[in-house]
């Protein structure tokens, strides 16, 4: 076995291995058992609810939930909006980076809200240190504990009673934070400080390179950052190329840490679940079905980039360490093929690679991790967002077995239906109908007006794509696709930095992080309040191989298929055209 | 019981050209709307008919009129296939109906007039008709029952089988739980006043009629839940064709509006859209045709969730009622002294238990020669007070038999001793599932009478099966707990009431449901209306009471108290056909995919016939292959969704592991061999 084989299965493994601890550690800290976090931090705790005056122990119904988390959002969207648009006046801006454009603004306090971090802007250049510390690095923690939190309020809601009691938001909130999120952060963060990245609030150093070039490096907070970009999920890099900058990511160590931090909470929450509800099978069966996901993506992936591009073969070139165009060669093709995959079937959207030079297959398996969207999927929200399909499963299935459908031995009725079918539906009519509205204006080169203006400052449509024909489409369709799923990755190629794509992938953004957490919420709240069936040798059993592949069948049919027209004008065809 | 079914041909040639008829008022808009999934194909069906109107009249980029005109046809088929379905479903009911009607034509009701307190009332000839509730009537030999009503004076022997296909005549009386008669039965004895208690078209049977006719069809929960799940469906892959216009446009790839309809006709969820009603519909007559009128059909969907079922012992798990087995006469008594005693007791006994005695003792060695019988002076008939019952002699002996502490009380009361041998031979019968009778003359006891149950053959079996379906048994009965127990032993019951009261039943039922569980029950009495209305599934029997058949929600023809167990089987194939057929239906997606998708841009993207697995002819016809097949699937499914699909109780897993196999996996790989074989068919023409 090669040495690069090697280290993405030794990643996958680590990962599995330390999210099971995690994960029975966060049931236990959801559960309000005693951990052995308690001693430092319960005064921690009680001193922030103190100053809020917020009662952790006052339990909320599902609406009560809601509104709170709704709420605490759209005061953290005025912040962000705030320090965007202020930042060149504001302090810790040593290299006098400007405010950023309203619209920009919109679109980068939207994207770091929603756990997206689609970044239009390149961080040395378009934020300040104040702006990355106090409303970047502050929302890549809130976001994700906001998404974990909605996953604790789920999961309370599935225990085996009924009740419209089910907890504190707040409570779950901040504990996401101080138990989990901080802790991990501290020592990812000090890793990369050790390995190289910069941690300093100086601004930009000038060095002379070997040859007798001055060369202007960007410096700031980095190891801070890259920690809970990758623990929460939220992708959004200190520097503009993301963690293939040298500085973010300087070896294979580091990426290999980044690797696992970002999938770890993802897999923890499943295992989590188990913990919590005492369906340890469950679990395992949850986690199975999106691994099974995850490895039809990632496996073509790797083999596409690993053996090169055929049209670089077909002019007799060897290409020993396969599709090396856009790729590190301090992480080689393997381990650029693994992230690619994992940071888009999860909602990272970090990047060590330029997505756009990977070969067409990879390409659509990225597309089709993030419209799917659940195999694994961001940290909380991922889990919720599986949570729609098994709703889904367990429809069809328990009417295949001849009974009401039932999940949690909680019925499962036409109201929750409504609701699943409308999250389903969702994701599939953003990224189709944006992309259509953009391939429209494409195709007709439409005259953009103040919408869009190329660097010649024309604004004809088809200026905003690098590439012409089935490559243009899947750059359009990559970057609704990365919006709708939260991931903020970027095919890249395309000129996203404009009033158009701002606007309406920010408007895509908004959606497609609060519909789907509202969704199952609302579907879970329903669900406590029902009447606890108790199950007997006629009910479906979830825990089984079998539901697990009813549940990999639904995603697979209604999530992925109904993209099939779509990708096979973009990616589908460009890989056919290249043999 | 020899229950005689009504078998009827899938497709009774009459009934399919009611059927064809109907399918084409069916394709009026208004009524499509009802079904989602359905009305849009009937929209696209009618931009097909634009279409071919435009490419005949000018020249267009839509391909040719035989084409273009091709699909129009298929869609059009489609639509008559869904409605055919629904027809011939509604056909089926209808024709089940009518024939139960058939009792119901207008008979002449002898009406009693009344005219007052000094007159005689008058007794006049209407027809059944005019009859309405509170309506008093006669009924003599010979008479035509003319409407549904209880007897408030007589008792007669009825012919019932022109509704239950049972033979033997049924003696109906007023005042007890069999007071009920049905319209269109016959007296075959006696005389009997009866009393209207529904107003004409209000009967149950009218009721169901109505439910199979559509006028009053209600979409279940399960129902409107999956509507939800389709039309969500099609809403996706109205989003799927619509952006594929843009996205077309921008791969400078013209897509033709048949190409557009096709694919989106394919996608929606057309099999299981079309199928829908004629499942929902074709469960209802399943019930009627198990002679099982239900008042709606939640119900009978309601039946397949049932967890625990609650069943009355006699006549369900026993045979009728208990027979004697063994004479134990008590030490130092003859035994043909006993025996003597015990018949004597019986022969004026009416009841089964007592013809039983009496049957036993002549198989005895008894000389029946000695045998006189002395003239009964008195007869003490059996009542739940004294629970004994017997006779007095002109010979001045008095004998009775009864329960052991009702007896042992008499015993000691008279002063005399209870013989411990008999005490212990007492718990002997009871511990082994028997009902000890005692016996005294003249309070000297004489011996102790084993009643034994006969557990029905095969009930164990049928127990299991319901076992498997994950529903708990509970058998109700007035017996002690001992006897009980041995009997929900032997005969595989998980649970039982002993000793039962009518609240008993009610209490046990609030009970499971507070665990969350549906409890179904099946009763006659008018003590057992409560627990009827209380049950998630309520069952009266026909002969029952009006009471009970108001707070039921279904009403067994048959008197058949194992019918609970079909119905749970009916109900839970009726969601099973839903649940397999919606998998079918979106399974086979994947094949259509994978024909239409290459056909849309093979032209103009030459490169994407790698796409095209299945090596299809050609793009028109690929298109056209999918949408034959999409039709064509409907009617093949037709009888599958009469029918029902197979339900065997294997447990919840192994059930879903089988339709999954069957429909989900036949499902993705059935349309990749059927969209072959019609294209090489259609590839003969093109």
């Amino acid at each position: 076995m090669n040495a690069e084989l090697l280290g993405i299965i030794v990643m996958f493994v680590a990962t599995l291995l330390l999210s099971i601890p995690l994960g029975r550690y966060i049931a236990k800290v959801y559960a309000g058992d005693k951990v052995w976090t308690d001693a430092i931090l319960n005064p921690v705790e009680k001193l922030f609810f103190k100053l809020s005056r917020i009662n952790p122990a006052r339990e909320m119904n599902w609406k009560q939930h809601l509104a709170a988390m709704l709420t605490i959002n759209l005061v953290w969207f005025l912040w962000a909006m705030f320090c965007l648009l202020n930042q060149s006046w504001l302090p810790w801006n040593p290299d006098h980076n400007p405010s950023q454009t309203p619209d920009l603004a919109f679109n980068t306090a939207v994207s770091f809200l929603v756990n997206c971090n689609l970044q239009d802007y390149s961080g040395e250049t378009g934020a300040s240190y104040f702006t990355q510390v106090f409303a970047l690095m502050f929302l890549q923690f809130t976001s994700a504990a906001t998404g974990m939190a909605a996953a604790a309020i789920v999961f309370n809601a599935l225990r085996d009673r009924t009740t419209e009691k089910l907890g504190n938001f707040y409570n779950y909130f901040l504990k996401s934070i101080t138990r989990i999120l901080v802790p991990i952060c501290i020592i990812i963060a000090a890793l990369h400080a050790f390995h190289g990245t910069p941690m300093t609030f100086k601004g930009i150093d000038t060095v002379t390179s070997l040859q007798g070039d001055t060369m202007h490096v960007s410096r700031g907070p980095v190891a801070a950052f890259v920690a809970i970009k990758h623990l929460g999920t939220n992708g959004g890099g200190f520097y503009g190329t993301n963690s293939a900058h040298p500085l973010e990511n300087p070896d294979y160590f580091t990426n290999t840490v980044q690797m696992i931090i970002q999938i770890l909470i993802p897999f923890a929450m499943v295992f989590a679940l188990g913990y919590y509800l005492r369906k340890k099978r469950l679990a395992w069966v949850f986690w199975g079905v999106m691994t099974i996901g995850f490895l039809c993506l990632v496996i073509p992936t790797i083999y596409a980039e690993i053996h090169g591009n055929p049209n670089i073969a077909h002019m007799g070139i060897s290409q020993p360490g396969g599709n090396m165009e856009g790729k590190e060669v301090r992480f080689g093709s393997y381990a650029s093929a693994f992230w690619s995959i994992a940071t888009t079937v999860i909602s990272t959207g970090s990047v060590n690679a330029m997505h756009d030079s990977f070969m067409p297959i990879s390409g659509m398996n990225m597309m089709l991790g993030m419209m799917v969207n659940s195999f694994y999927g961001g940290v909380g929200v991922g889990f919720l967002n599986f949570f729609i399909y098994v709703i889904l499963a367990v429809f069809m299935g328990g009417l295949m077995v001849g009974r009401t459908p039932e999940f949690m031995g909680k019925k499962i009725e036409a109201r929750e239906m409504k609701i699943a079918m409308i999250v389903a539906l969702l994701h599939p009519f953003l990224i189709l109908a944006f992309t259509a509205v953009a391939s429209h204006l494409t195709a007709h080169d439409a005259n953009m007006g103040w919408w869009f203006a190329d660097a010649a400052g024309k604004h004809n449509a088809s200026g905003w794509l690098n590439n012409p024909s089935y490559h243009g489409f899947s750059e359009m369709l990559y970057q609704y696709t990365s919006s709708s799923a939260n991931n903020g990755s970027g095919f890249e190629g395309l000129a996203d930095n404009n009033p158009f794509w701002n606007i309406t992938a920010g408007i895509v953004l908004l959606f497609s992080r609060f519909l789907p957490i509202i969704g199952p919420i609302a579907i879970a709240g329903l669900m406590a309040g029902k009447k606890f069936i108790p199950e007997s040798s006629g009910t479906l059993k979830t825990d089984t191989g079998t539901f697990g592949i009813l549940v990999f069948a639904v995603k697979v049919i209604i999530a992925a298929l109904a993209f099939f027209p779509a990708l096979a004008l973009g990616p589908i065809a460009e890989f056919f055209s290249m043999k | 019981m020899s229950v005689h079914r009504r078998q009827q041909r899938l497709f009774e040639p009459s009934l399919v050209k009611e059927a064809i008829g109907q399918s084409i008022i069916k394709l009026n808009p208004r009524v499509m709307f009802r079904n989602p999934v359905m009305f849009t194909v009937e929209i696209g069906t009618a931009i097909m008919l634009a279409v071919c109107i435009w490419t005949l009249t000018s020249k267009t980029d839509q391909g040719s009129f035989s084409y273009n005109f091709s699909i129009f046809l298929v869609l059009f088929f489609t639509l008559l296939f869904a409605n055919f379905a629904e027809a011939i479903a509604e056909a089926r009911g209808k024709a089940q109906a009518a024939s139960l009607r058939k009792t119901r034509k207008d008979t002449p009701a002898k009406k009693i007039e009344i005219l007052g307190d000094i007159f005689v009332n008058e007794i006049k000839i209407v027809p059944s008709s005019q009859l309405v509730k509170g309506d008093v009537f006669i009924c003599e030999t010979g008479d035509i029952i003319p409407t549904d009503g209880e007897i408030i004076e007589g008792i007669a022997t009825i012919d019932e089988s022109a509704i239950t296909g049972e033979s033997a005549p049924v003696i109906r009386e007023s005042g007890g739980d069999k007071s009920s008669v049905t319209g269109g039965t016959k007296v075959l004895s006696d005389k009997i006043k009866v009393k209207v208690t529904t107003e004409p078209g209000e009967s149950f049977l009218d009721k169901m009629i109505a439910l199979v006719e559509g006028a009053s069809r209600q979409k279940t929960p399960n129902e409107i839940a999956l509507t939800i799940l389709l039309a969500a469906f099609t809403l996706i892959f109205i989003i799927v064709c619509v952006t594929l216009k843009p996205f077309g446009d921008y791969a400078q790839t013209p897509i033709t509006i048949a190409a557009f309809i096709s694919l989106f006709v394919c996608l929606i969820p057309t099999t299981i859209g079309g199928l829908l009603s004629a499942i929902g519909i074709a469960g209802m007559d399943r019930a009627l045709r198990a002679n099982v009128i239900a008042k709606s059909g939640k119900a009978v969907e309601t039946a397949g969730d049932v967890d625990t079922l609650l069943l009355d012992k006699t006549g369900t798990i026993t045979i009728g009622n208990r027979k004697a087995t063994n004479f134990y006469p008590a030490p130092n008594i003859a035994i043909e002294e006993m025996v003597q005693a015990s018949i004597l007791s019986s022969l004026a006994d009416e009841t089964p238990e007592g013809k039983s005695i009496v049957e036993l003792g002549k198989q005895s060695n008894l000389d029946y020669n000695t045998f006189i019988v002395p003239e009964i002076l008195h007869k003490i008939n059996f009542s739940a007070e004294t629970r004994s019952s017997g006779v007095d002699l002109a010979n001045g002996k008095k004998i009775r038999k009864g329960a052991y502490d009702a007896i042992k009380k008499m015993v000691t009361d008279a002063g005399n001793t209870f013989p411990a041998e008999t005490g212990a031979q007492v718990s002997q019968i009871a511990q082994n599932g028997g009902t000890p009778l005692v016996v005294i003359e003249n309070n000297k006891v004489l011996g102790v009478i084993e009643l034994q149950d006969i557990i029905k053959p095969g009930i164990q079996e049928r127990f299991d099966r319901l076992r498997k379906m994950g529903v708990k048994t509970v058998m109700v009965t007035g017996d002690n707990p001992l006897t009980a127990k041995f009997i929900a032993e032997k005969a595989g019951v998980d649970d039982y009431i002993a000793e039962a009261k009518p609240e008993d039943k009610m209490n046990y039922i609030r009970r499971e449901q507070a665990l969350g569980k549906l409890v179904a029950m099946m009763g006659d009495g008018t003590n057992d209306a409560p627990a009827l209305a209380q049950a998630d599934v309520g069952v009266a029997m026909n002969s029952g009471t009006q009471a009970a058949k108001e707070a039921g929600n279904m009403v067994d023809l048959d008197n058949d108290p194992t019918k609970l167990i079909e119905i749970v089987e009916i109900g839970k194939q009726l969601l099973m056909t839903r649940g397999t057929l919606t998998t079918f239906s979106i399974a086979n997606d994947v094949a259509k995919y994978f024909a239409i998708v290459p056909a849309l841009f093979i032209i103009s993207i030459p490169t994407l016939q790698g796409l095209n697995i299945m090596g299809l002819k050609s793009p028109e016809s690929a298109i056209l292959s999918a949408v034959i097949f999409n039709a064509i699937i409907i009617p093949l499914l037709i009888p599958l969704a009469l029918k029902g699909v197979a339900y065997r109780p294997i447990g919840a897993s192994a059930l879903l592991r089988r339709n999954l196999f069957i429909y989900g996996l036949g499902g993705i790989i059935l349309p990749f061999i059927g969209i072959k074989l019609i294209d090489l068919l259609v590839g003969l023409f093109m």
